[in-house]
C-alpha cells in the first residue's frame, strides 16, 4: 500500500512542472461547393500549467496544417541528343497535397533538429524517399525540388512568425486554405516548445469535403463510371445539337 | 468569377474557360479539326491535371464536332460512306495506339514520346499544307481562279481491289487507302490524345483527293465517334472526365463552332488551308522549343494515385 502511494506520488510529481496545450479550431469541416474560392482557418489555444511559467528558456509554438498525401515520383530532365528528356527519378513515400507551417519564430532557432526528426514537424521531415537509382544518388536535390515546386504552386506555405503569442499563455495562427484543395482529412498539429525541445503536442483534424453537385459528380464518376461516361457524351450531344438549332432559328 | 471543378480539383475562372471553349469551337467549325491539339495543352497551362485535360478535352471535342457536323450537313458537306470507312479504320488504330501508349508509359518516356509525335506530325503536316496552299494562292492570283480537280488524277490507288463508289466525294476508289488512313489517324489520336482532324483533313485532300467541300464535314463525322470512344474509355479506366469542366467548355465551344462554320463559307479553300497550316505550325514550334530549350524547372512530380 505504501509502495503504491509512493509510486502514485512519483508519477504525479513531474506533472507539477509540466505545461500542456489546450487547443481549438475555428471550424472542423470545410465544404467545397461549386463557387469555392478557399477558406480561412483559425487555430487557437492556451498553455495549461500547474505552476508559474518558467522564466527561461522562452516558450515557442509551431502549428502545421497538412492535406491528404499520396506516393509520388519526382523526375529530372537531362539533355539527350539535343532535347530535354526525363532521366533520373526518385520515388517518394507520402507527399502531402498541402502543407502549411506557422511558428512563433524562425524554425531553425526554435526547433532542434533532434526533435524535428522525432516528431516529424517540418515538411523536409515529412518527405521520405522510398526508391532511388544509380542516376539519382543525389536524392536530396529531388527532395528540395519537391518543396520548391510545391511552394511555387502555393501548396506549401511557411509563415515565419505566423503564430502570435500573448502573455506566454495564449496563441493563435491563421491559415488561408487555397481554392485548389484535395478532398480528405486535413491534420492540424500543434507543438509547444522550450529551448528547441517539444514539451507537448496536440493533433486535430479538419474534414474537407465536396458537397452538392460537386459531391454527386465525384461519386458518380467513381462508382458508376460507364453511366458517367455515357452521360458526359449525352451532354455533349444535346449541347452540340441545341446550339446548332438555336443558331438556325436565330439566323432566320 | 471562380468555379471549382470536382474531378480536376482546381478552381478556375469561369469566363476564361468559356473563352477557351469558344476559341476551340471556332477553329473546329472553321477548319473541321476537333481542336484537341489546342484544348489539351491550354487546359494543362491553366492548371488542370494532364489526365483530366486529355479526357475532358475529348468530351468537349465531341460536342463541338456534333455542332459542326450539323452545320455541314445542311450544306450537304458530309460523305457518310467515306466517314464510316474512316471510322472503322480509326477504331482499329485507336486500339493499337492504346497498347503503344501503355508500353511507353511503362518505359517512363511517354511525355517525350507524345511531345515528339506532336512536333513531328504537326510540323510535317503544317509545312506541307503551308507550301501547297501558298502555291495555290500564288497560282490563282496569276491565272485567276482555276480549280484543280485532283479526284480525276489516276494513281496507284485506282488499281487496288475492293473499289467503292463514294458519291459525295466524287470518287471511285478502293476502301483500303481510307481504311489505312483511318487506322493511322486512330493510332496517333490515341497516343496524342486528339481527334486527329489536323491529320485527317490534309490527308483526305492530298492523299485521297477528296474535294475540300466535303472534307470538313466528313472529318468531323469521324471525329465525333473516335473522341466519343476515347471519352468513355477514360471515364471507365481512369475517372478523369470532368463533367463540370466539359459543360463550361461545351457551352463556349458550340457557340464558337457555329460562328466558325459560318466563317468558313466566306473564305476560299486555299485561304482556309493556309490559316490552318499556320496554326498547326505555331503549335508544333511551341512544343519543339519546349523540348530544345532548357526548362526553368528541371524536376517534375507525378502522383502515383490521386489522394
Amino acid at each position: 500500500m505504501r509502495a503504491l502511494i509512493l509510486a502514485l506520488l512519483l508519477s504525479i510529481g513531474p506533472a507539477f512542472a509540466e505545461e500542456s496545450l489546450v487547443t481549438g479550431l475555428s471550424r472542423d469541416d470545410v465544404q467545397i461547393t461549386a463557387d469555392f474560392t478557399g477558406s480561412d482557418i483559425l487555430v487557437y489555444g492556451a498553455v495549461r500549467r500547474n505552476s508559474p511559467a518558467p522564466q527561461s528558456p522562452p516558450m515557442d509554438v509551431i502549428v502545421t496544417l497538412e492535406g491528404p498525401s499520396s506516393p509520388a515520383t519526382v523526375r529530372r530532365k537531362e539533355r539527350n541528343f539535343g532535347i530535354w528528356v526525363n532521366r533520373a527519378a526518385v520515388d517518394l513515400g507520402e507527399v502531402p497535397s498541402y502543407f502549411a507551417i506557422a511558428s512563433s519564430g524562425p524554425l531553425d532557432q526554435i526547433l532542434s533538429p533532434d526533435d524535428d526528426l522525432k516528431h516529424q514537424i517540418s515538411l523536409a521531415r515529412r518527405l521520405t524517399v522510398t526508391k532511388i537509382t544509380a542516376e539519382s544518388m543525389d536524392f536530396w536535390e529531388f527532395l528540395q525540388a519537391t518543396q520548391r515546386i510545391g511552394i511555387a504552386k502555393g501548396n506549401y506555405v511557411t509563415q515565419q512568425s505566423g503564430v502570435k503569442l500573448a502573455e506566454d499563455t495564449l496563441f493563435r495562427a491563421d491559415f488561408a486554405l487555397p481554392a485548389n484543395l484535395t478532398e480528405g482529412d486535413f491534420t492540424v498539429r500543434m507543438f509547444l516548445l522550450r529551448g528547441g525541445r517539444v514539451i507537448d503536442a496536440k493533433e486535430q483534424s479538419i474534414d474537407v469535403r465536396k458537397t452538392g453537385i460537386e459531391r454527386q459528380l465525384t461519386n458518380m464518376a467513381h462508382h458508376q463510371p460507364l453511366l458517367y461516361g455515357i452521360l458526359s457524351l449525352l451532354l455533349a450531344a444535346v449541347a452540340g445539337w441545341g446550339a446548332s438549332e438555336i443558331f438556325r432559328i436565330w439566323r432566320r | 468569377m471562380q468555379i471549382y471543378l470536382p474531378i480536376a480539383e482546381v478552381s478556375v475562372n469561369l469566363f476564361l474557360l468559356l473563352g477557351l471553349g469558344g476559341l476551340v469551337g471556332f477553329l473546329s467549325g472553321m477548319f473541321g479539326v476537333g481542336g484537341g491539339f489546342l484544348i489539351t495543352p491550354l487546359l494543362m497551362f491553366i492548371g488542370v491535371p494532364p489526365g483530366v485535360a486529355v479526357a475532358t478535352g475529348a468530351n468537349q471535342v465531341v460536342a463541338s464536332s456534333i455542332s459542326g457536323v450539323l452545320a455541314q450537313l445542311r450544306r450537304k458537306g458530309v460523305d457518310f460512306v467515306m466517314g464510316t470507312v474512316l471510322l472503322i479504320g480509326g477504331l482499329i488504330g485507336s486500339f493499337i495506339g492504346v497498347q503503344i501508349f501503355a508500353y511507353m508509359t511503362a518505359l517512363g518516356q511517354v511525355d517525350v514520346f507524345v511531345q515528339l509525335s506532336y512536333v513531328f506530325f504537326l510540323g510535317f503536316i503544317g509545312a506541307t499544307m503551308f507550301w501547297e496552299s501558298a502555291r495555290a494562292i500564288l497560282r490563282s492570283q496569276r491565272q485567276g481562279a482555276q480549280q484543280i480537280r485532283r479526284a480525276h488524277e489516276h494513281s496507284w490507288m485506282h488499281s487496288l481491289p475492293f473499289k467503292v463508289k463514294f458519291r459525295k466525294s466524287g470518287l471511285f476508289i478502293s476502301v483500303l487507302p481510307p481504311l489505312a488512313l483511318g487506322a493511322a489517324v486512330g493510332i496517333l489520336s490515341a497516343i496524342m490524345g486528339v481527334g486527329g482532324g489536323f491529320i485527317l483533313v490534309p490527308a483526305m485532300i492530298y492523299l485521297l483527293g477528296m474535294p475540300t467541300k466535303v472534307v470538313v464535314g466528313t472529318s468531323l463525322f469521324q471525329i465525333i465517334f473516335v473522341t466519343g470512344f476515347t471519352t468513355i474509355m477514360h471515364a471507365v479506366n481512369s475517372q478523369t472526365v470532368d463533367m463540370m469542366l466539359a459543360f463550361v467548355l461545351i457551352v463556349g465551344g458550340v457557340i464558337g463552332a457555329q460562328i466558325g462554320s459560318r466563317m468558313s463559307t466566306r473564305l476560299k479553300p486555299e485561304q482556309l488551308r493556309i490559316l490552318l497550316a499556320l496554326l498547326v505550325l505555331a503549335v508544333s514550334i511551341k512544343i519543339a522549343l519546349d523540348l530544345l530549350l532548357m526548362p526553368s524547372e528541371l524536376y517534375s512530380i507525378t502522383r502515383l494515385v490521386l489522394p
